[in-house]
């Protein structure tokens, strides 16, 4: 077998050749490579307290794929996603607890269910222009968390659901470490189904959508369907995730599924970069560690005594996650990914680069 | 009888406040296209300025309304400058998104400075405003609201209909390129909509504060109910916000009054999302013209 | 450069989207007072020219990228629009594009954006003298006028900037024949007597012709020809194709030369 290296400049011949994932075996081997040191070194070096962060990287970086497959590839934008994130969890937590379902059965409902809820937001509006669904996802949020709320009989209000423990095939969920080969599973599936999506006949049409959506329709693409179709995936990407994170923390409350949760969100693909898969995963693993970093930065600061009681996390998140959007929006609107893909590029021609 | 009355009167009055806030987001949208998500955010700031001006500097309400509006006005224009030219050109969902990312920053900024705590005013408005009819009562701030709603009505459709600068403004909502060709200074534009829209926000959140007293997350949340606002009254039309607000400003109140208070934050986006499945345009957008 | 010269175009390209390049290499002169007529068909890059001279290049993200386009002896190389119109240059765009739901009056009052502040009853006045039709019409809705009557409007709003140097871009499109001779006979009286210089840009060559002074015919982004209006309407290839005359001088029927047009419209 002859290894395929990166050739020295765009030899491709036909439309077909632009299509593989991996367009060398470098780039498969790499990736192997990548799989491994995830699953066999990653768990046994890091401690409890990484392997946290870690998981709640690839619970986010789902969810966000989710998002990026509807806003930077379809070009429409949901205000909701932090809801249907919640939606997902919420589904999840109550199959658990009222009717006993097993933890796998449980997470899939958790997606399907919110993909439901999506498309009853989506439906109104994909008929029209973007904004409309951004309206209508802004209403999804703010109808979702007042039933979250509310609904005391379903979702038992502000004093949340706590989870029983998860088990998968007989085996106990209860350390980091287990939950980082659930979590981390799941992870590389989605993201490589998502991958093949946008890389098929639906990612295509999902693009011309998002570049001209009549002149989509006058080749004879449905966009109505294609819409609502990238609607219910990325709904079902934010419920998953929703659920998996639900099973994790094993206690859930109103509290988190806010409009901030989906400004969050938004983040997210801004920063990794809007139309790039592997970006929705840099966008959450940069939101994640700052998340980490003010706490623990604020946390330092209300020790000491001069602070005492005056700072807060909230409003400094928020200032931050909001500040981070606009600049990346002016000054790097192709996002992380694109930096990524700088260097990467620039290794590519080493040491050849002009 | 008297209590429907009452929740009439109020859902006037709360009515008109929803159609000024909303009067500020429609100019945005029609000039530049852009929907503002940091709407909210705005109204606040305007009440937190007149805020701290009133009660921490202490000097006199017609000081407090003079800075007001001329901090506004900056504040508008500055926004424009600073955020939204650079995105001119960009594609419109990155705009929507940028407006995000501000009111995010927004409010961040205010919570940092001013904490989630509500301020109240001392009401400074003159005790004869308060209006008895019979078994009603009006309270002043209702009375003011509605007074301030004409006022600002006829000043703002004056501006439109009859000022040079205004006829500009509509032209380049109209049609921009044409704008363009005559020389209309879109870029002037755009950002005197931003400034104009921040008085016409800084004057409801006034009122808000007024009525709820100040808090960042109760003003955002209400400049949140610009939407279901628009989106009633088609999101082009200045009329149209006002028919808009009303209609949700009774809607609130009725709820609110007749079955839960609670039920009252979230009808509005009900309402907003069967009229979306019914009537997609609004119930009183702009027809169309057109010709081919 | 003669003293009379108002517009200057030297060898500019014009690139659209950055790879489309459209212009190449125009260069034309116009003196001052005149009517200059651009011919050519469709798709030769005439209003390519005219938006590259008016700056509406950059809206349609086109680029000037080599040449220079001088208006009495001031550069206009990608200048914005604003600057542009304040010199007193002003394109009447193809197609009648009016300000739907403003009145005529306020369509016309648009025109004053170049002078914002100063008295414009006059100029109202003087546009309601060349089109007495406006003025009946002054407080309708500009988007239920007809084609003609908004063919008045569109020139009269440009009337408004007091134009030094007036770009029209085929106003005689879709128009009946009566019409046309009207609205020519008009832009002709506005040149001899406010002095305005001219580019009329068309598809109806006869008639621009004659009121022109000059002629210049594109062809897919080149001036192909160039000479006197009346040497050009007795040049046999402008007869052959823009004419509707074959060379024996037989005039073609009138339906075939629209038909002509119209398909080409499609392009
Ligand atoms: N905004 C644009 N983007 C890309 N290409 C353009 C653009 N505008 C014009 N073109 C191209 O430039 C060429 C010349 O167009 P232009 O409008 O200048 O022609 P024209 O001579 O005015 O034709 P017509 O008589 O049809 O008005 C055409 O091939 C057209 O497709
Ligand atoms: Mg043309």
């Amino acid at each position: 077998m002859r290894l395929r290296l990166r050739p020295c400049g765009n030899y491709k011949e036909s439309y077909k050749e632009e299509l593989p994932i991996f367009e060398t075996d470098f780039g498969r081997i790499s990736s192997l490579i990548g799989l491994i040191l995830l699953f066999f070194v990653i768990p046994f070096v890091f401690g409890s307290y990484n392997l946290y962060v870690l998981n709640h990287v690839a619970i986010y970086a789902i969810a966000a794929v989710g998002l990026n497959i509807l806003t930077g590839f379809t070009g429409q934008l949901s205000l909701g996603h932090g809801a249907f994130f919640g939606v997902g969890a919420y589904t999840a937590s109550i199959l658990m607890t009222r009717l006993h379902v097993p933890f796998l059965p449980s997470i899939f409902a958790g997606g399907v269910s919110t993909a439901l809820v999506g498309l009853v937001f989506g439906i109104p509006s994909s008929r029209l222009k973007h904004l409309y669904l951004t309206i209508s996802t802004l209403a999804g949020q703010l109808i979702l968390e007042y039933i979250f709320i509310n609904w005391e009989s379903l979702t038992c209000g502000a004093s949340g659901i706590i989870l029983p423990k998860s088990t998968i095939f007989g085996f106990d969920l209860q350390t980091d470490r287990s939950f980082f080969y659930v979590i981390f599973i799941f992870f590389v599936i989605f993201l490589w189904i998502a991958k093949n999506i946008v890389r098929t006949k639906y990612g295509r049409a999902f693009i011309a959508i998002r570049d001209n959506d009549q002149a989509a329709e006058g080749m004879g693409i449905p966009i109505f369907r294609y819409k609502l179709i990238s609607f219910a995936i990325s709904s079902f990407y934010a419920g998953f995730a929703g659920a998996l994170w639900a099973t994790y923390v094993a206690s859930i409350s109103p509290e988190p599924f806010t409009f901030g949760l989906s400004i969050e969100f938004i983040a997210m693909i801004i920063i990794g970069g809007l139309g790039s898969i592997t970006g929705s995963v840099f966008g959450a693993t940069f939101i994640t560690l700052l998340n980490e970093a003010l706490s623990q930065g604020i946390g330092y600061l209300m020790n000491l005594k001069a602070f005492t009681g005056m700072v807060t996390i909230a409003p400094f998140r928020e200032f931050i996650f909001g500040l981070v959007i606009v600049l990346f929006l002016i000054f790097e609107p192709k996002g992380l990914a694109e930096v990524w893909r700088i260097v990467k590029s620039s290794f590519k021609l080493w040491p050849f680069s002009y | 009888m008297g209590f429907f009355l009452q929740l009439l009167v109020q859902g006037l009055s709360i009515g008109c406040l929803y159609g000024i806030a909303a009067l500020g987001f429609v100019m945005i949208f029609k000039s530049s296209s852009v929907l503002n998500f940091a709407h909210g955010e705005l109204l606040a700031i305007g009440a937190y300025i007149f805020f701290v001006i009133t009660i921490w500097l202490n000097l006199p309400i017609y000081m407090a309304f003079i800075i007001t509006f001329v901090g506004s006005f900056a504040l508008g224009f500055l926004i424009e400058r600073l955020f939204l030219r650079p995105m001119i050109g960009e594609a419109l969902i990155e705009v929507v998104m940028l407006t995000v990312g501000l009111s995010a920053m927004f409010r961040g900024l205010l919570l940092v400075i001013f904490s989630g705590n509500t301020y109240v005013f001392s009401n400074f408005l003159p005790a004869w405003l308060n209006i008895r009819i019979g078994s009603l009562s009006i309270s002043s701030v209702y009375t003011v609201t509605l007074i301030i709603t004409i006022i600002f009505l006829a000043i703002l459709g004056f501006f439109f209909k009859y000022s040079s600068q205004g006829i500009y403004m509509r032209s380049v909502a109209d049609n921009q390129t044409a704008a363009l060709s005559l020389g209309v200074n879109v870029r002037r534009v755009f950002a005197l909509s931003w400034a104009i829209a921040s008085i016409v926000c800084a004057i409801s959140g006034i009122i808000l504060g007024v009525i709820n007293g100040v808090n960042v997350h109760a003003i955002s949340r209400i400049g949140l109910k610009v939407f279901p606002v628009v989106i009633l009254g088609g999101l082009e039309s200045i009329g149209g916000a006002i028919i808009g607000g009303l209609f949700i400003g009774f809607l609130e109140t009725f709820v609110s009054g007749y079955l839960s208070t609670s039920l009252r934050d979230v009808v509005a986006y009900v309402v907003l999302v069967i009229i979306l499945m019914i009537k997609p345009y609004g119930l009183f957008g702009l027809v169309e013209i057109e010709r081919v | 450069m003669e003293n009379n010269t108002c517009l200057l175009i030297n060898n500019i390209s014009v690139v659209y989207h950055d790879v489309i390049q459209v212009l190449k290499g125009v260069s034309l002169e116009v003196k001052k007072g005149e009517i200059f007529s651009l011919l050519g068909s469709n798709g030769a890059g005439k209003t390519t020219t005219l938006r590259a001279v008016s700056g509406l290049l950059k809206p349609e993200n086109g680029k000037v990228t080599e040449g220079s386009i001088l208006f009495e002896e001031k550069s206009l190389h990608n200048q914005p629009p604003e600057y542009i119109t304040r010199l007193g240059i002003i394109q009447v765009l193809e197609g009648r594009v009016p300000f739907k739901y403003l009145t005529v009056e306020e369509n016309l009052r648009v025109g004053t954006a170049t002078r914002w502040g100063k008295p414009y009853r006059e100029d109202l006045d003087l546009v309601y003298h060349y089109f007495p039709r406006l003025k009946q019409l002054r407080n309708g809705l500009a988007g239920y006028l007809s084609g003609g009557e908004l063919q008045m409007l569109v020139i009269g709003r440009a009337l408004m900037a007091h134009p030094r140097l007036l770009l029209l871009d085929e106003p005689s499109l879709g128009l009946a024949p009566f019409l046309v001779k009207e609205i020519f006979d008009i832009v002709k009286r506005i040149n001899e007597e406010q002095g305005t210089t001219i580019i009329l840009v068309e598809q109806n060559a006869n008639m621009a012709l004659n009121i022109a002074t000059y002629g210049y015919v594109m062809e897919n982004g080149k001036i192909v020809m160039e000479g006197k209006a009346k040497d050009l309407k007795e040049n046999p290839d402008v007869k052959e194709f823009y004419l509707g005359t074959t060379a024996k001088g037989v005039v073609k029927s009138y339906n075939e030369v629209k038909a002509y047009r119209r398909r080409k419209r499609w392009l």
